[in-house]
């Protein structure tokens, strides 16, 4: 044997684990049988902690109730990073399941040692752990205080085959839900720690805007105290209706200095086209100039969106009297959040903890770390003393980031037998991340109205690797013999975007597949078709294939109803997403129905998967029909339902969800997989209900209008 | 100036104390203890603060204390009494038709009133009833079913 030959294999620690090898950092077994699992990942409504649970029942041979799954925590559990990117499966999935493996086989350790019985026969079934060597059993309750699982796991332990596994696959029901639906303390709003009192922020009128002067004399006859800080104003006070009272007074007591720094809203075209860019480069062949082939170019766009979630951002902080801080946040990322607020306060990051606390849903970088940092500025002038501040609804829809309006020039080249020859795409954006961190910036947003304020780079994109922000799916999943592909990232920008549900795959989704559409139609070929014609990929033919089939593609439809489909690989690795959508467009666009076909490799909760494609293509459907953050060239203006209307019950599209089987592949994450796919099944839709190619959204009534118009120039 | 006002509260009487203008949730919230109805938007445009205020969907986020002074109010909590679920509950569970569950308890006042009065809602009535709620997740088709099937259940 030579020296160059391959070692063998030896196993080693999934990612997360590597970083956390230390057991009982993830499980704790208590003596009444239940199983603490910590893990970093957060419940942002999406249903990760049910379906991590279920992992861990499985390796641990314990029923689903026997398993807690605790809070995220800097101190005392596992740094698993972002809750973010449709990874959490993926990422702690692996994770969960040799930890809790591994604390299996300490247990049956246990009982072997203690009845003098061979390990590799010793069963557990529901908790108990029993030996045909042996009358006796016993349990993890029983054992519990025996066991140390104070050591790093061990990669070889094995973890369950597919077939051994009972809980994983099936729709256990979450976890959550019950107290949600119970109407009980759940949400970080409903936290109320012994002494807490309530924080309320005055933030300024627009984003340039400067506190010049303040007269507090107006609130001196409530029982709240004013913190100052440069331009970040608050009050905190024991009576949460006078602290929301007293800033509505201080809104009138206060002069600001404001400026106009905001792009022109009805023209962010050439705002995005305008620079500085950072030119991503993704795909550089040279498409060349196809001479004989028929070409077809197009422009698409989007509008800022806002992450609008139900609840206003909620944060609660802590000084304690040792100079150490405990902050309570719904942060997609808490070691993120540590690290940024002691970097804004100079402190060592050691001495900040930051436990996750539920939120409402979150879909992308909102305003928790925001929120939680402004808890952090007011608890500090009442020492000793927890301080919840909850946003205004108004603060919410304007000073959370936004996902970035974005806009795509597309020019592609067919030859005479109808096949694409080339394909160029250039997409401009601001940046999609400005979470705590980025880029080095701590991104928090009262930093940057303290006394001595702190300024931040531009949004940027996340790396290549986890997927890209501008470009992310900008590649088409079709054979294109010539493609060209680049991102142009503004440098400079004057409204704060970062991460919103699927970046900026929503848009490049939404270009690639309306273009597919005008392509075929340019050749004289069925979408469906076209779409087969160009892709090799089985899985995604199959997807594809299922959600057609199952929408009756090829049938007719009634006179005023269009059909459309919209197709895409998340991330061009993730999960497959094919949507076939059906819309009225009368006077406005009405979405009927979504026929909707995934593939996520394996599926851990079926459920879970379902339920998180009908989220997610219904807010899609919301986002292409109704959504647009609106400004003038000063303040955001869209800061209510009634500025920024979101979908109605009324308007919400009956939604059927196909998952085509892959149990052998490994999980892909859901979450963001039919956001591109559903817009674009919706702009097609309405194309083939209207004949008219509505390419700039929302489609609203007025787009509508707008498209016929430029159709008719 | 705060004033004390007697109310009833999921059939308990009670007696509390609070300026005119404060919501009735902000009472229910900190008050009360009954976190079941939570904070949106402060306005009544998104659903999740509803509450009965003599039978009537109202939302508490904009309801002052003046105007409900010996009123009865109903709130998620109340709507089945201790540790159990009424139907329409019980039925949301079933769908599992909730993701983030922030809207849910709003909903629930809304569809148990539409109940009370129309036992057997088809899907229509309840997306009617369901109009005045904002649900950012998308569970909208879940809970019109969940609903619809609450009414299917035998009494």
């Amino acid at each position: 044997m030579s020296l160059a030959s391959t070692p063998p294999d030896i196993p080693t620690l999934p990612k997360s684990l590597a970083a956390n090898p230390i057991l009982s950092r993830w499980v704790n077994v208590h003596s009444d049988g239940v199983v603490d699992v910590r893990v970093g990942k957060v419940e942002l409504g999406q249903g990760i902690l049910t379906a991590l649970a279920q992992l861990a029942a499985d390796e641990l041979d314990v029923d689903l109730a026997q398993v807690r799954m605790l809070p995220a925590n800097t101190a005392s559990g596992p740094d698993e990073g972002l809750t973010s990117g449709s990874m959490s499966v993926a990422d702690s999935g692996p994770a969960v399941r040799l930890v809790a493996a591994n604390v299996r086989a300490l247990f049956v350790g246990e009982a072997a040692r203690r009845w003098q019985v061979d390990a590799e026969r010793v069963t557990v079934v529901s908790g108990r752990i029993a030996s045909p060597q042996t009358p006796d059993t016993t349990s993890y309750a029983e054992l519990a205080e025996s066991v140390d699982l104070g050591i790093a796991a061990d990669a070889g332990v094995p973890v369950k085959t597919l077939e051994q596994q009972r809980v994983t696959g099936t729709s256990a029901p979450r976890l959550d839900l019950p107290d949600k639906v119970a109407g009980r303390a759940r949400f970080i709003h409903d936290l109320r720690l012994p002494g807490q009192l309530f924080g309320r922020v005055l933030r300024p009128p627009s984003p340039g805007a400067r506190l010049v002067a303040v007269d507090v004399s107006r609130v001196a006859d409530l029982d709240v105290q004013v913190v100052r800080d440069g331009s970040f104003l608050g009050v905190v006070g024991a009576d949460e209706a006078q602290a929301t009272r007293a800033v509505e007074i201080l809104r009138g007591s206060t002069t600001w200095d404001e400026r106009d720094t905001l792009p022109d809203e009805s023209d962010l075209d050439t705002y995005l086209r305008a620079g500085p860019h950072e030119p991503i480069p993704v795909i550089e062949d040279d498409p060349g100039t196809q001479q004989h082939d028929r070409g077809l170019r197009a422009t698409y766009s989007r509008p800022f969106i806002a992450h609008a979630s139900m609840a206003p951002s909620c944060g609660i902080a802590l000084w304690q009297g040792d100079g150490r801080l405990a902050v309570w946040s719904h942060s997609q990322g808490i070691h993120g959040l540590r690290n940024a607020i002691a970097q804004v306060l100079d402190l060592e990051p050691e001495s900040v903890t930051v436990e996750h606390a539920e939120g409402a849903g979150c879909y992308g970088h909102n305003g928790a770390d925001d929120a939680a940092f402004d808890a952090v500025l007011l608890a500090r002038a009442v020492p000793g003393r927890p301080v919840q501040v909850q946003w205004s609804r108004a603060d919410e829809l304007s000073w959370s980031p936004f996902g970035s309006a974005m806009t795509a020039d597309v020019n592609a080249t067919v030859d005479e037998q109808g096949r694409l020859t080339s394909w160029a795409y250039d997409v401009w954006s601001q940046g999609h991340t400005a979470r705590p961190g980025y880029a080095g910036n701590p991104g928090l947003l009262a930093a940057t109205h303290l006394e001595a304020p702190w300024t931040y780079s531009a949004p940027t994109d996340p790396p290549a690797a986890r997927g890209g922000g501008t470009t992310r799916n900008a590649v088409p999943i079709y054979g294109i013999p010539h493609r060209r592909i680049t991102g142009h990232r503004l440098t400079e920008t004057s409204i704060r975007s970062s991460a919103l549900r699927a970046l900026g795959a929503h848009m490049n989704v939404f270009a690639i597949e309306s273009f597919m559409d005008e392509l075929a139609q340019l050749v004289g070929q069925d979408p469906l078709a076209f779409r087969l014609a160009h892709l090799d990929d089985e899985r995604g033919r199959r997807v594809l294939q299922a959600a057609a089939r199952a929408a009756g593609w090829g049938q007719d439809t009634p006179d005023g109803v269009g059909r459309g489909i919209g197709f895409a690989r998340y991330k061009g690795r993730g999960a497959y997403c094919a949507v076939v959508a059906e819309v009225e467009a009368e006077h406005d666009v009405r979405v009927r129905r979504l026929t909707i076909a995934v593939d996520v490799g394996r599926v851990v909760n079926p459920d879970g998967v379902r339920n998180q494609i009908e989220g997610g293509a219904t807010q899609a459907t919301s986002w292409t029909v109704k959504e647009r953050v609106r400004f003038d060239r000063r303040r955001v203006t869209s800061d209510d339902w009634e500025r920024y209307p979101i979908l109605l019950f009324s308007e919400a599209p009956q939604i059927d969800v196909e998952i085509v089987p892959n149990p052998g592949l490994p999980s892909l994450g859901a979450g963001e997989a039919a956001q591109g796919p559903t817009t674009a099944a919706i702009a097609n839709a309405v194309a083939d209900a209207i004949g008219i190619r509505v390419r700039h959204l929302p489609l609203t009534a007025d787009a509508v209008v707008a498209a016929i118009e430029s159709e008719q120039l | 100036m705060k004033q004390r006002y007697s109310l009833s509260v999921n059939g308990a009487q009670v007696d509390v104390e609070a300026e005119p203008e404060t919501s009735l949730l902000t009472v229910l919230r900190n008050d009360l203890d009954l976190k079941g109805a939570r904070f949106g938007c402060g306005s009544g445009l998104c659903g999740a603060c509803f509450v009965q205020v003599d039978g009537a969907v109202v939302p508490s986020c904009d309801t002052p204390m003046w105007s409900v002074d010996h009123k009865s109010v109903v709130t998620v909590e109340g709507l089945a009494g201790d540790d159990r679920l009424h139907p329409v509950q019980q039925a949301l569970l079933d769908e599992q038709a909730g993701q983030c569950g922030y809207c849910l308890a709003g909903v629930l006042v809304s569809a148990a009133a539409l109940l009370d009065t129309n036992p057997r809602p088809d899907e229509q009535a309840v997306v009617e009833a369901l109009d005045r709620h904002l649900c950012r997740c998308g569970v909208q088709g879940r809970i019109v079913r969940a609903v619809v099937r609450a009414g299917q259940e035998p009494i």
